[in-house]
C-alpha cells in the first residue's frame, strides 16, 4: 500500500496513493489508521485523489478508521472523491456519515 | 447464431491481488460495447465493482482464503444481457437470507451483496453439479452511446 503522511497543524493528512481501495488493501488501510490513533493522533483527513475505484471492503475500511475517531474524541474527514467513488457513498448512504470536502484545502482549521 | 455473443471464461488463484485485473478485464469489456448505449464510464465501474465484490466473498467465504485454490468465473453478453457467473466448491448459502444493510448503523461489512443487486436486474445463487454459481444479470440497451 502506497500513501503519502504528512502533518499540518493538528490535522494529519494521508494521500491514498493506490488507483483501488479494495479487499487487497482495505486491511493495510485499517492498521494504518489504528496506529495513527494508538499514537495519539486525533484529527485524521484522506485525500482520495488518486482512488478511482472504490469497493466495499474500502468503504468498510473507512468507516472502521471512522469509528476508531469517535473513540478517540478525534475525526477522520475525507477530500477528493473522484465522481464514481463519490457515487458508492451516496449508493451505501455512507455520505451522510463522512465531512466530504473538495480539496484538502477546503478542509476547516481544527481547534 | 448471436454475432455478439461473448463468453470470457477466467480461472484465477485465490488470492486478493488478483482482484485488479479481474476488474481490468470487466472495464475493457464494457468500453468496447459499442454497440449499446448508456454512460459507458459508469458501465465500466459497475462491472468492474460486481467482478470485485462476487470474487471476494468466494474467495473469503467457499475458498476460505485458501491460496492454493482457484477461483473460476465467467464474463459475457448474451442477448444484450450482460452475465457474469462465479463458480465455488463450498458449502454454498442462501442468498436470499443476506440482509440490506442497516443505514442508521456504521457496520464495517455487509455491503458487498447489497452492492451487486443495486447494480444487477436479477442475481441468484443456486447449486449446480458439485458445487454453487452466483449468476447475475443485467439488460444492456441498445443505441447511441453518450
Amino acid at each position: 500500500m502506497n500513501l503519502d503522511i504528512s502533518e499540518q497543524k493538528k490535522l494529519v493528512i494521508i494521500a491514498f496513493k493506490e488507483e483501488r481501495l479494495d479487499a487487497h488493501n482495505a486491511n493495510d488501510l485499517k492498521a494504518e489508521l489504528l496506529a495513527l490513533f494508538d499514537q495519539g493522533k486525533k484529527n485524521i483527513l484522506i485525500d482520495l485523489q488518486d482512488v478511482r475505484f472504490i469497493d466495499s471492503s474500502g468503504l468498510g475500511a473507512l468507516v472502521s478508521g471512522f469509528k476508531n475517531a469517535i473513540t478517540n474524541q478525534g475525526s477522520l474527514k475525507l477530500a477528493s472523491l473522484q465522481p464514481q467513488v463519490k457515487s458508492m457513498f451516496e449508493l451505501t448512504r455512507l455520505h451522510r456519515v463522512f465531512d466530504i470536502y473538495p480539496t484538502p484545502a477546503d478542509v476547516p482549521e481544527q481547534g | 447464431m448471436d454475432k455478439n455473443r461473448i463468453e470470457i471464461d477466467i480461472k484465477i488463484p485465490n488470492q486478493t491481488r488478483y482482484l485488479s485485473l479481474i476488474g481490468k478485464i470487466g472495464e475493457e469489456l464494457a468500453n468496447g460495447l459499442d454497440e449499446y448505449g448508456g454512460n459507458r464510464i459508469t458501465l465500466a465501474y459497475y462491472i468492474n465493482l460486481v467482478l470485485t465484490e462476487s470474487v471476494i466473498n468466494t474467495i473469503t467465504h467457499a475458498n476460505a482464503r485458501d491460496p492454493d485454490k482457484m477461483v473460476h468465473l465467467s464474463i459475457g453478453i448474451e442477448q444484450d444481457e450482460l452475465v457474469i457467473r462465479v463458480f465455488d466448491e463450498g458449502e454454498g448459502f442462501d442468498i436470499n437470507e443476506v440482509p440490506t444493510p442497516d443505514f442508521e448503523g456504521l457496520a464495517e461489512g455487509g455491503r458487498g451483496v447489497f452492492l451487486i443487486r443495486s447494480i444487477m436486474d436479477t442475481v441468484q445463487y443456486q447449486k449446480r453439479g458439485d458445487g454453487n454459481v452466483l449468476e447475475m444479470r443485467k439488460s444492456l440497451v441498445k443505441g447511441t452511446k453518450y
